[in-house]
């Protein structure tokens, strides 16, 4: 599903920020990428949607070789990844509905299947009764699930979420972690960067630490290992 | 592309125009000011044009006959003048043609020559077009070097320097309308880059799901077509009222038709389209450069 090998990242202005990572992933894996600011989790999660390119390694995701990625074929790739930030990153002009069904505009889908399929997630995320609503009436935590919502219309094999409970209090972080547990119940491999303590302790699943650029520790049920 | 995509673009693009309100008007308006400037100066340009393209149409090589010259020299010269190149139409002229216009040419004063039509001391012609009226000048050297030419005539300082002049306007108002283009697409594409710097975060979204660059770029594609044609009404309107107004006013001041302006239909109707074609034209333009640099994440 996910194989790195080697993989560096150095930026233009000389930082390095991936020091020579290897890792596997496997299909329908949650996994935490944990570590302090700075450490290259941000870099490590922006390579899986192709935000940025490894300067040196490979790296294959759903079978493609990113590192040999034409730039003409991202678009394809990244209708295979769902992504979810911290800031939600929604349309404020656009209800509920718009902007779940914007993701699947953008890849032609017909009409009937994008009502379909946005009810669907919507009912799966809990916010039926919200699609005509703008992002603005809702609360955060109904913000993040609307940005769940459209990163997972697509069916993707994978979702990537970066921080994605980081502007939420406890109780909400709580219900979108129950979102998240059921997505990945379905099969979904979900690679979530965090510095919650609480959530990566209580819900115990695959740790992967990063800390200069290097995995400094990889467990199957691991603690968080860091003062929050 | 689907019919459905391109039904969702033009309603995306229409959605834009009026969720932008003032940058709509503050484009569409940039546009309106160049294509007045450059209507109004087409229609000058093109008027110009037209009467140097008549004036210059009326110039015509005259070759005297050697009045020593038999019938068939006289043929004989006709073949000669018929095979250079850029030699439109060779007409005979015989001298007693020649009294006639000449007497017809001067008016009353003329009468007195009709005197020499017992005796006509006038000699045979042949008048000559060159295909293109610049080429006069070298035809009649070549023609006056010819056997039985008595002399070649043809208005030699005043065509150089009509066609001068003409040369000097057209290249200077091509030079300005161009100009004016460019201009107007500069100030727009600015513009719409505020529109789509207002709007990045909406193009990062949909990288982020997926969007292909041409399924980004056509609403605003659209966009900057429908901008310029909007902002071509106006001058439109303008040409069709304003030209009608200008052909009237000119016709009332030159009654003897001197000034000979291009008739209102069609040519007002073409100046529109024309105008309305750049006004497209540039929005596009404008919109395609500005979102270019966007796509590069």
């Amino acid at each position: 599903m996910i194989i790195m090998k080697d993989v560096y990242k150095t930026y233009p202005n000389g930082v390095t920020a991936l020091n020579g990572i290897s890792v596997d992933i496997n299909q329908g894996e949650f996994v935490y990428i944990v570590g302090p600011s700075g450490a290259g989790k941000s870099t490590f999660v922006k390579l899986m949607y192709r935000e940025v390119e490894p300067t040196r390694g490979q790296l294959m995701i759903n079978n493609m070789d990113l590192s040999d990625l034409k730039e003409k074929n991202v678009p394809h790739f990244r209708r295979e990844i769902g992504v979810i930030f911290q800031d939600f990153k929604l349309l404020s002009k656009l209800s509920v509905y718009e902007n779940i069904a914007f993701a699947l505009e953008v890849i032609e889908e017909s009409p009937k299947n994008i009502r379909k399929r946005v009810m669907d997630v919507l009912d799966l995320v809990g916010l039926k009764n919200k699609a005509r609503f703008l992002p603005d009436e809702l609360s955060g935590g109904e913000q993040q699930r609307v940005s769940i919502a459209r990163a997972i219309v697509n069916h993707p094999k994978i979702v990537i979420a970066d921080e994605p409970t980081g502007n939420l209090d406890p109780e909400t972080s709580w219900e979108i972690m129950k979102v998240f547990e059921e997505i990945n119940a379905r099969g979904t491999t979900i690679l979530m960067a965090t510095h919650s303590k609480e959530i990566v302790n209580s819900i115990k699943k695959r740790v992967i630490a990063i800390e200069d650029g290097l995995i400094v520790r990889d467990q199957h049920r691991g603690e968080y290992g860091y003062e929050s | 592309m689907k019919a459905r995509t391109l039904k969702r673009h033009l309603r995306e693009s229409i959605k834009n125009l009026f969720r932008n309100g003032w940058m709509t008007v503050a484009s569409a308006g940039a546009v309106t000011v160049t294509l007045v400037l450059v209507g109004a100066f087409l229609a000058i340009m093109l008027n110009l044009n037209h009467m140097a393209t008549k004036i210059e149409d009326d110039v015509v090589i005259k070759a005297m006959i050697d009045t020593t010259a038999d019938d068939e020299q006289i043929k004989t010269l006709k073949e000669e003048i018929e095979d250079l190149q850029k030699v439109d139409t060779v007409i005979f002229s015989s001298k007693d043609e020649e009294l006639k216009s000449l007497i017809e040419g001067m008016g009353e004063s003329g009468e007195s020559w009709e005197l020499f039509e017992q005796e006509n001391p006038l000699s045979h012609a042949y008048i000559i077009r060159a295909i293109d009226p610049q080429d006069t000048e070298i035809i009649a050297d070549q023609i006056s070097a010819f056997n039985h030419v008595e002399e070649v005539s043809y208005g030699q300082e005043v065509v150089r320097n009509l066609f001068t002049f003409n040369n000097y306007a057209r290249t200077i108002g091509f030079v300005l309308i161009v100009g004016l283009v460019l201009t107007a697409a500069f100030l727009i594409s600015n513009t719409i880059k505020l529109t789509i710097m207002a709007r990045s975060k909406e193009i990062g979204i949909m990288k982020l799901v997926g969007a292909t660059n041409g399924f980004i770029r056509w609403p605003f594609f659209i966009e900057g077509m429908l901008l310029g044609v909007l902002g071509s009404i106006i001058p439109i309107v303008g040409i069709l009222t304003g030209y009608k107004f200008f052909e009237n006013s000119i016709s009332e001041i030159s009654a003897i038709g001197f000034v000979d302006l291009l008739q209102y239909n069609p040519f007002a109707w073409q100046l529109s389209f024309i105008i309305l074609g750049i006004g497209a034209l540039i929005g596009i333009w404008g919109s395609v450069m500005s979102v270019r640099k966007f796509l590069k994440v």
